[in-house]
Parts: structure tokens; sequence; C-alpha cells
């Protein structure tokens, strides 16, 4: 295959704009921690500066880093694992642009402080029309790399009947297929509220209408940035580390229970809203204990397979494989971090999902040390070792500095323990989420600013690591002696792949059934009731 | 199709652990009757100040007729009304809270007693404090509603039952 048919170039443009958003979102980080812990004052210590920056910073890492990097890692693992050009080139690249253009036109307001309402949105505050047009811009062009994922792959099944699909574009295709049912939610929020409510065509807006069709999309758009970490977990991880995938057929059941459970528990988001009755929350918690199974199972799956490699390179005894790794290669030390990461990361999340344990730590700043620690963390992790696996093969050089590539990785990992763990604290000792600053007249402040400091520490890791990581893309050094993309062999090849985890329509038809159930009646209750809506409030 | 057996043990085991998890907290649901503000109940939040239940006369705290005590309270930018409410211990008190303009959210440090507040919704929320919670507590508001989010906070003192 020719770089021109692997979409290289497609694929370095998209992880391009990823990384270079994340770097300057990983700056506002580093001022957001100062500005909250008190050191700055001036113009930087007012509440306009800071709510413009915690909005950027949630918009640029929540939505641009991850949606390019997923169109990235999925053009260039569907074409080298398909051996099969684009669907559509020329569309692919229309996807592209129009994200970009999404992106720029949602950073005027944000940048001018006219889009201060944070990553979520949060109506009745209204942002300038043009934050929302964006925004639905970015989306509608990741729907164009859906259709991409599933174009190939339906072309792919036609010119192999009977075979079993690449375990890493069956992954890209659950994610491309969740991703279009997740994001119809949002769609519809800003399509029929949001837009016309902000260009004044309506005049009110039902807040907890809104709010649930926010959680529609809200939590199983983490899937959709967690996938392609997965997907490279199962795939390029065991290869990597010189061992085999222990289990190709458990990859297919997580990634296809990730499809079907994700989208219809976002609830949980939703367990101190008025709006919904307690049954309809209860059931989302069951359906969010259920999530953590293809976790679990990909936790068994990647570490197995690691000890395979462990002790394929000699190591001995119950827990002698995991020091044999090799920590030099950069998608090991990813993948050993992430999984040590998703370990706290998931205690933290049982607690968030349960039903009324929640409200303890509900909003607090345990919510965001939460999802810093296991989207940060784990999944932004598993990011850099993909990129750093995928980015030789897509330009032909090696890196400048090997040495600098796993300082980077280490680095990333030390400064996310210090952000969080302190974060996770102060939560615990009641300080709240989406504050500027802390002028509460309470003796809890004084508890708060010792890790607050630490705080400051890790965001100023993470910052000299996220420069790193750029400088890392930009030197490169000889030419690579393998081009080609190797993927992980299953020990057991897959000789016959039940039915029904090699095609799409079955799960697709049980997640309508899945989504009636758990959405239905609560969506068309705001239309059976009586309700008052909200006129638009600047901040 | 291949499955490990230990893998398999794995999976039975994940299950087991799931159920087990969302049984805990059903139990605890059901058996101590604990849920998450939950009323459903719609409310005209501009008109809140000068119609029904939210008018200014109406607010703070009541004590009802079975001992409970109900405290009624309004959130705006930037505070909550009344700003100071004395609530007693050992005694089951029932929250009604609305908003009157944004989304406001309210959490008292170190206790369950927390809920959003939603515009055009009135959120409900029942707790009870132990005597061990004597003395004053902030409420912050704990959802960003504005630039002066930050200073959006009151007090509840929490008093011996019977004083």
């Amino acid at each position: 295959m020719t770089n021109s048919d692997k979409a290289a170039r497609l694929s370095l443009a998209n992880f391009w704009v990823a990384f270079i958003f994340f770097a300057v979102a990983a700056l506002l980080g580093v001022y957001q921690v100062a500005a909250r812990a008190g050191y700055l004052s001036g113009m930087l210590d007012t509440p306009e500066m800071y709510f413009a920056s915690v909005s950027t910073h949630g918009v640029l890492m929540g939505f641009v880093l991850t949606t390019f990097f997923v169109m990235g890692f999925g053009y260039y693992t569907a074409t080298t694992s398909l051996k099969q050009a684009l669907w559509n080139k020329g569309l692919a690249w229309f996807g592209f642009w129009l994200a970009v253009v999404g992106v720029l036109m949602a950073a005027a307001p944000l940048l001018t402080g006219n889009a201060s309402v944070l990553y979520t949105f949060y109506p009745p505050l209204r942002a300038h029309p043009a934050f929302y047009i964006g925004a639905v811009l970015l989306v509608v062009g990741s729907w164009i790399w859906c259709l991409q994922m599933i174009m190939m792959t339906m072309t792919w099944k036609k010119k192999n009947p009977g075979e079993a699909i690449p375990l890493v574009q069956f992954g890209n295709t659950c994610n491309a297929i969740m991703w279009l049912w997740t994001s119809l939610g949002v769609a519809a929020e800003a399509l029929f509220q949001l837009i016309p409510w902000s260009l004044g065509l309506i005049e009110t807006i039902d807040v907890g209408l809104a709010r649930t069709l926010f959680s529609w999309t809200l939590h199983a758009i983490v899937y959709f940035w967690l996938f392609p970490a997965y997907i490279a977990m199962y795939t390029l991880l065991p290869k990597e580390a010189g061992g085999k995938l222990f289990s190709d057929e458990m990859g297919r059941i997580a990634f296809v229970m990730l499809l079907v459970i994700s989208v219809p528990i976002g609830f949980h988001h939703l367990f101190m809203d008025p709006f919904q009755a307690a049954g309809w929350k209860f059931l989302h918690m069951t359906g969010t204990f259920a999530v953590m199974l293809p976790t679990l199972f990909t936790g068994f799956t990647v570490i197995a397979s690691l000890e395979i490699a462990g002790r394929l390179r000699g190591g001995k005894g119950l827990f002698g494989w995991i020091g044999a790794l090799d920590r030099k290669n950069p998608l090991v030390l990813a993948g050993l971090l992430a999984i040590i990461l998703l370990a706290f990361g998931g205690f933290g999340g049982a607690i968030n999902a349960s039903y009324h344990m929640n409200s303890m730590v509900h909003n607090t700043q345990w919510v965001t040390g939460h999802f810093h620690l296991i989207f940060g963390g784990t999944t932004i992790i598993m990011y850099m070792g993909a990129l750093y696996v995928l980015w030789p093969k897509m330009t032909g050089k090696e890196f400048a500095s090997p040495g600098m590539v796993i300082s980077q990785i280490w680095l990333w990992f030390i400064g996310m323990l210090v952000l969080t763990l302190p974060w996770h604290v102060i939560g615990m000792l009641g300080q709240p989420r989406r504050i500027s600053s802390t002028p509460y007249d309470t003796p809890l402040v004084e508890a708060w600013g010792p890790h607050e400091a630490a705080m400051v520490v890790g965001g100023v890791i993470l910052l000299v690591s996220a420069l790193m990581l750029i400088l890392n893309m930009m030197r490169s050094g000889a030419a690579v002696t393998q081009p080609e993309v190797e993927y992980a062999e299953p020990i057991h090849p897959v000789m016959n792949v039940p039915k029904l985890l090699n095609s799409f329509a079955f799960w697709n038809f049980i997640i309508l059934i899945y989504l009636i159930a758990s959405y239905g009646y609560p969506i068309a209750q705001f239309f059976i009731m009586d309700t008052y809506g909200t006129i638009p409030w600047e901040i | 199709m291949h499955v490990d057996a230990t893998e398999k043990k794995w999976v039975y085991i994940s299950i087991i652990m799931a159920f087990f998890m969302a049984g805990l907290l059903a139990f605890y649901a059901i058996g101590s009757n604990i849920h998450p503000p939950s009323n459903v109940e719609t409310i005209n939040s501009e008109r809140l100040h000068v119609e029904g239940e939210f008018m200014e006369d109406n607010l703070g705290v009541k004590k009802k007729p079975d001992g409970s005590v109900e405290v009624r309270m309004v959130a705006a930018r930037y505070g909550f009304y009344p700003q100071e409410v004395k609530i007693p211990a050992e005694t089951p008190v029932k929250f009604r809270i609305a908003s009157l303009d944004v989304l406001h959210g309210f959490h008292v440090p170190y206790t369950n007693l927390a809920t959003m507040v939603v515009p055009g919704y009135v959120s409900e929320v029942n707790t009870e404090f132990p005597s061990a919670k004597l003395g004053d507590h902030p409420m912050l508001c704990n959802e960003y509603c504005g630039l002066g989010h930050d200073h959006m906070w009151s007090k509840i003192t929490i008093v011996a039952k019977g004083e």
C-alpha cells in the first residue's frame, strides 16, 4: 500500500490539530489551577478571564483533541488493517475542514468571553450563537468520519464474505455507530433548542428537556473518547510488547457491550436533578454498573496479553513478568501506566455512579478530579502511546530522541497523579467545582490551601509534558526501517467468529429498544406535563 | 469461538461484582428509603416572587404538625434566600427550593443535603441532621450560574432539638 492509500496525510493533519489544541488547553489548565489557588492578581484574577479559560479548556480537551484524534486514528488504522483505501477521500478531507471551521467559529466567542457557559452549555445561560453553530459543525465533521468507517467495513465485508473483520476495524466501526447514536441527543438540543433560542427565534427554553437531551450524549461521549484507547490496548499493545493478544473474541464482546450499553445510562449525570423521577434514575444506575463489565473484561485480556509478552521475554514467577516488560517501548509504558490510572479512576467512578452516595460528591471537586484522572490519565496517555507507534509510520521518520518520548510519558503520569489525587481530596473536603476563587467564610477554606498548591505543581508538570509531546512530533530522526503498522495476532487465530460478533444490524436494533425503554418516557414527559420555559440570561 | 477457562471465570466474577454493587445500593436505597431529589414538579420561575409558595413571606423554616420541619428557599443570582436558616437536629427536614433565574445547585459539605436547582422546576430534598452536626455550616452554590458564582453561598445553623 502507498502512503496515499493509507490516508497518512489526512491522519497527520488530524493528529496535528488534536495535539496543538491539546497543548493550548494544557496551558489554560495551569492558569486555572493557579487562579483558583489565589496566586494571581490583576486582570488574570477575574471571573471573566477564569470562566472564558475554563470554557475553552473544556471544549479543546473534551471536543477538539478527542474528535480529531479519534478521526486520525480511525482513518489510519482502517486503511492499514483492511488494506483498502478510504471509501471517499475527498469527503473525508471535507469533514476534516468542516470540523476545523467549526472549531475556529466556536473559538472566536470563547476567547472573547462571549461563550463562557462551559463546555456543557448550561442553558439558560446564553452564549453567542456562533459557539453552538461551531460545535454542531465539529459534530457534523465527525459524522462524516463515522460514515467512512461504516462504508469501509461494509465494502470489505462484501469483498471478504464470511471472514472476521479485523479487530481494530471492528472496534472503529462500533465506535462510529455508537457515536452516531450518542451525538443525536446534543444535536437535538442544539438544533431545536439552543440555536433558535440564542438567535431569538424562540423565546424560552425548557431547561429540564435540554439537560435530559444533553445527558443522552454526556456519558457515552466518554466512551467515544475511550474507544481508540481500548482498541490500541487490544490490537497494538500486545505486538509492541512482543507477545500475542490473549483473546480476540473478548475484544469483540467488549466493543459490542460498549456500543450497546453506554448510551442509555446518561441519568447518572442527572441524579441530583429534580425533573426526572427516582425510578428512571435507578434504572440508569443499573445500566451504569453493567458498563463496568467491558472495562473489567478488557483489563483481564490486556493484562493477560502483557503477561504472555513478559514471559516470552524471560520473566519468571507470579509477578516477574511485569519487570521483564520493555518499558522503553512508549506504548508498553503508556499501557502499564494507563492500567494503574484506570484502576484508581474506576473506584471513583463507581462512587459517582451510586444512586444516593453520589449526593455526597455531586458537583464537588471530587468529580473534576475523577474525570481528569480517568480521561486525562488513562485515555490521553493511551492516545500518546498510540501516537508514538503510528506517527513514525505516517511520517516515515523515527523520533529524534526516543529518551524524550519515554520521559514525556512518565512526566504525564506523574503530573496527572500530583494533580488529581489532591483534587479528589479537596472534593471530599467539600469544595464545589466550577468556581474561580474561594471567598467563603468557613474553616474549610484553610484545609483546601495545601491541596490547591499541589495541584499547581501537577499542572506545571503536565504542561511541560504536553510541550515535550509537541517537540517530539516536530523533531524527526532517521528513516524508519519498518513502515507498516503491525497489529497483534491472537493466540488462537479467529477461525469462525459468530455472526453477531461480526455484524451490527442486530445490535442497532437492541440499542433502539434499550434507548426507547430508558429515554422514551423521560423525554416524552416534557411534552405531556405543563412546563415553563426560561428566557435567556447573560453570564 | 474460543474463550479460555480462566477468562470465563473472570467473566463470572465480573458479573457477580457488578450485581453485588448495584444490589448493595438498591438494598440501602429501598431499606433506608434514601433517594436522590426526584419530585418532578414544575413551576413558573418568572412569577416566583409575585405568587404562590415561594413569595417572600412564605420563605424560611416552618414547623409541621407531625413534628417535622419544612424549609422553603429561593435560589437567585447570587444568594440563597433566606440567607440564614436555623434547623433543629434529630428532626426530619424537607427542603423545597426553586430558582428565580438560571441553574443553581447547593451542597452542605459532609452531608447529603444537596440538589440541583433548575429554573422551571421545584427541587425537594429530605434529610435529617444528627446532633453531631450542631453548629454553622456553609451552603455552597455548586453549579456555575454566572460570573458571580463564587460569591453565592449562605449559612445554615443546626440547633439542638427543641431550641
